[in-house]
């Protein structure tokens, strides 16, 4: 049973649930996700969509858990713990369907590494290392995206991104421009900037550049870098987000 | 009934490429070919990528040159800045292009060609080798090794990786070198010269064996075109073209970089993936002429440190002061220019002002137009790009070094075919001898495929329907 609700610091009152982790006991909030209890209790599940700040968005599914009880995996970032919960979060099966995740996403658009301005500063390079996906086993798409580089001092690279919609995010609950959105389905969805104009003629962005720092990978960054010079700083995240009252 | 002889592929040279060779009916070198065999295609998916990451990207072309692209390719990408680069940043270029020059130099005389010439043309291909060598030289596989690493090892320190660096970035360098650094570069420079110059003088004891090698491996007047020093010496950064005759006239002298369109011309022919480019002024196929090593020492009126200039006279002597036509002198060139790498990195590294922290000019493209030219170890090497308004590339050329020499080296493997190969009587060494040609241009024709050794050797005898008469297969040695 749960405890009795305790008062956050914010004046919100909760109540602690004691569950396992990889065969440890840990208390927690019960409106905590499983992503933020086993970040508290320093245990690793990777991620990518998520990012501490940002609304949770559950996309891209590398969180994904087991909970004994539970048909199927379930996202970490997206689904909070209770009283009892049994929780693995790396068996063969979940490093599995992380490395076939990792593979989709590389496959779906152009991640050569070695020639991309993130190289060495990339999530998503980070996670495959992570991961162990050092290969490929599925066809590579080959698709062609434009790059927007009309931004005076930004450029968005749609080859390098895989969605995960924290510039969309971030814009929107952080900035408040919402300049950025998502379009189309399949191998048509991209991130786009108002009524998908050039970047440059957007009227709602104000180059605040916070798209930009969140982006996991080489998709949005500061124009002139070479390869492997764009290093994003997103540690200004949760402060900025607690300042603004998570609104 | 004529027959065609196919040496696929072409063994320790970079890349993948075989020769064909076509006798007449009595068993005579009719024509031969130099086919190279794989599509890049470089120039036309770097269209629509951001240019500042051009020297990246095309350094990707090739593993054993990286940092000859990266040179070519930030310096076009300086001119699309339209900044004059800080002199540091320049110099910490020029290091690194020597230290390049160098290891590949270095590369292609032990690794490659150093079996031929010291196991003999007809030694048995299975132990024709850096391992064969290792055997029966093993002092000279390993200086050979050595001087390679320690051209990597330079680079390791400046760019911090062996292969494919990326310090190397439109306006100068990314960072600047620290004191320790400079001490570690310095503390290997005197044990590579005296590698460099113990190799050099075995080579010139081994010359005498190889006189009707040296009469018959690409031997005939070319032009030459390389940089030069705007006060005639030997140059590999920057500088302006000096394009002389075989006679040593000059036939086009400082001519600006950016004008090179003037001077070059580029043909194509169906059988190669290779561009043939010649000498505009004189036309296609007559305005052949030859780059790299041989070339650059050809063209200049001095390297401009001790060591080299004295063995720049040895080389001038070679041929009583005309220039070297023989493509065999590629190798007494290449070690020529490994004794100036060193000596000239060691004045680099001497400058106090090595250390400056002013290495990297900044700015956006100011220019739709960028061209950069530098010296690769095995020639001139040209990138080319123009942008759009938003910094895209929207169209590309690259000229690379091996391409100069294209035309050089289907003559000279017909004039060595013609000389060694009995179409009646087929023997290995004379087809090694075809290949060897070759090798002393050091091609490099893509990434690098170390694959020596590794690849068999097949060689067919055809008539002209395609049917195989006869066949010589060179088995796998490692």
């Amino acid at each position: 049973m749960p405890g009795p609700p305790v008062t956050t610091s914010t004046g919100m009152k909760v109540r602690v649930v004691t569950l396992k982790i990889n065969e440890h006991d840990i208390g927690a909030r019960e409106t905590d996700s499983i992503l933020d209890v086993a970040q508290a209790n320093h245990i690793r599940i990777p991620s990518l969509c998520f990012l501490e700040g940002l609304s949770t968005w559950g996309a891209c599914r590398l969180c994904v858990v087991e909970i004994e009880g539970y048909p199927r995996p379930v996202s970490a970032c997206s689904t909070t713990v209770s009283e009892g919960m049994v929780i693995t979060t790396h068996s063969d099966r979940l490093k599995r369907y992380r490395r076939t995740i990792l593979e989709l996403l590389f496959a779906e658009r152009n991640h050569v590494c070695s020639v991309c301005v993130s190289n060495g500063h990339c999530e998503l390079q980070d996670l495959a290392a992570e991961c162990g996906m050092d290969h490929v086993r599925v066809p590579y798409r080959n698709q062609p995206y434009a790059v927007d580089s009309t931004h005076e001092m930004y450029r968005v690279d749609h080859n390098r991104c895989v969605l995960c919609t924290r510039c969309v995010r971030v814009c929107d609950e952080i900035e408040g421009a919402h300049t950025w959105d998502v379009m189309g389905r399949g191998i048509e969805c991209q991130v786009i900037t108002d009524m998908n104009q050039p970047w440059g003629d957007s009227s709602s962005c104000t180059s605040c550049g916070k798209c930009v720092q969140v982006c996991p990978t080489g998709a949005l960054v500061k124009k002139g870098t070479a390869a492997g010079e764009m290093e994003k700083h997103d540690e200004f995240l949760p402060y900025l987000a607690q300042m603004r009252g998570n609104r | 009934m004529g027959r065609t002889i196919k040496i696929d592929p072409v063994s320790r040279i970079e890349g993948h490429a075989h020769i064909t060779l076509h006798l007449d009916d009595d068993g005579n070198v009719e024509d031969a070919k130099f086919h190279l065999t794989q599509f890049r295609g470089f120039e036309k998916f770097c269209e629509g990528r951001p240019f500042p990451e051009m020297p990246a990207l095309t350094a990707r072309t090739c593993g054993i040159c990286p940092v000859s692209h990266l040179v070519a390719s930030s310096k076009a990408c300086d001119h699309l800045l339209s900044v004059t680069i800080p002199p540091t940043g320049a110099n910490l270029r020029r290091l690194m292009n020597l230290a390049q020059l160098m290891q590949s130099h270095a590369l292609s005389f032990f690794h490659l060609s150093s079996a031929d010439l010291l196991l003999g043309m007809d030694s048995n291909p299975k132990s024709r080798n850096i391992f064969g060598l290792l055997a029966v030289d093993p002092q000279l596989a390993k200086d050979g090794i050595r001087l390679r690493q320690i051209g990597q090892t330079i680079i390791e320190i400046l760019g911090g990786k062996k292969i494919h660096p990326g310090w190397m970035v439109p306006g100068g360098v990314s960072a600047p070198i620290t004191e320790e650094k400079r001490a570690e570069m310095l503390a290997m420079l005197p044990e590579g010269l005296e590698i460099a110059q113990r190799t050099f003088e075995s080579f010139k004891g081994l010359i005498g064996k190889f006189s009707e090698e040296i009469e018959h491996f690409g031997n005939f007047p070319t032009l030459y075109l390389s940089l030069i020093k705007p006060n005639g010496g030997l140059e590999h950064y920057d500088g302006f073209f000096r394009i002389k005759d075989d006679s040593g006239a000059i036939v086009e002298d400082m001519v600006p970089l950016e004008e090179y369109e003037r001077v070059i011309g580029e043909a194509v022919e169906p059988y190669s993936y290779m561009k043939f480019p010649y000498y505009l002024p004189a036309g296609y196929p007559e305005g052949i002429y030859r780059v790299g090593p041989l070339a650059r020492l050809n063209n200049c009126d001095f390297c401009g440190t001790k060591l080299a200039d004295a063995a720049l006279d040895e080389f001038r002597a070679l041929q009583h002061g005309r220039p070297v036509s023989s493509s065999f002198h590629f190798h007494f060139a290449r070690l020529v220019e490994i004794i100036f790498a060193l000596e000239r990195m060691k004045e680099l590294l001497d400058n106090p002002h090595i250390l400056d922290t002013r290495v990297r000019a900044r700015a956006r493209g100011n220019s739709d137009e960028g061209i950069g030219v530098a010296e690769a170890p095995r020639g001139t090497l040209i990138h080319h790009y123009k942008i759009d308004d938003d910094g895209l590339i929207t169209w590309a050329n690259l000229i690379i070094a091996t391409g100069h020499n294209n035309l050089a080296m289907n003559r000279g493997i017909k004039q060595a075919a013609e000389h060694f190969v009995d179409g009646n009587n087929m023997q290995e060494g004379m087809l090694n001898r075809v290949e060897a040609v070759i090798r002393c241009y050091d091609p490099c024709l893509s990434c690098a495929s170390h694959a020596f050794g590794q690849m068999p050797l097949r060689i067919e005898l055809q008539d002209s329907r395609g049917k195989v008469l006869d066949q010589l297969l060179r088995e796998v040695s490692l």
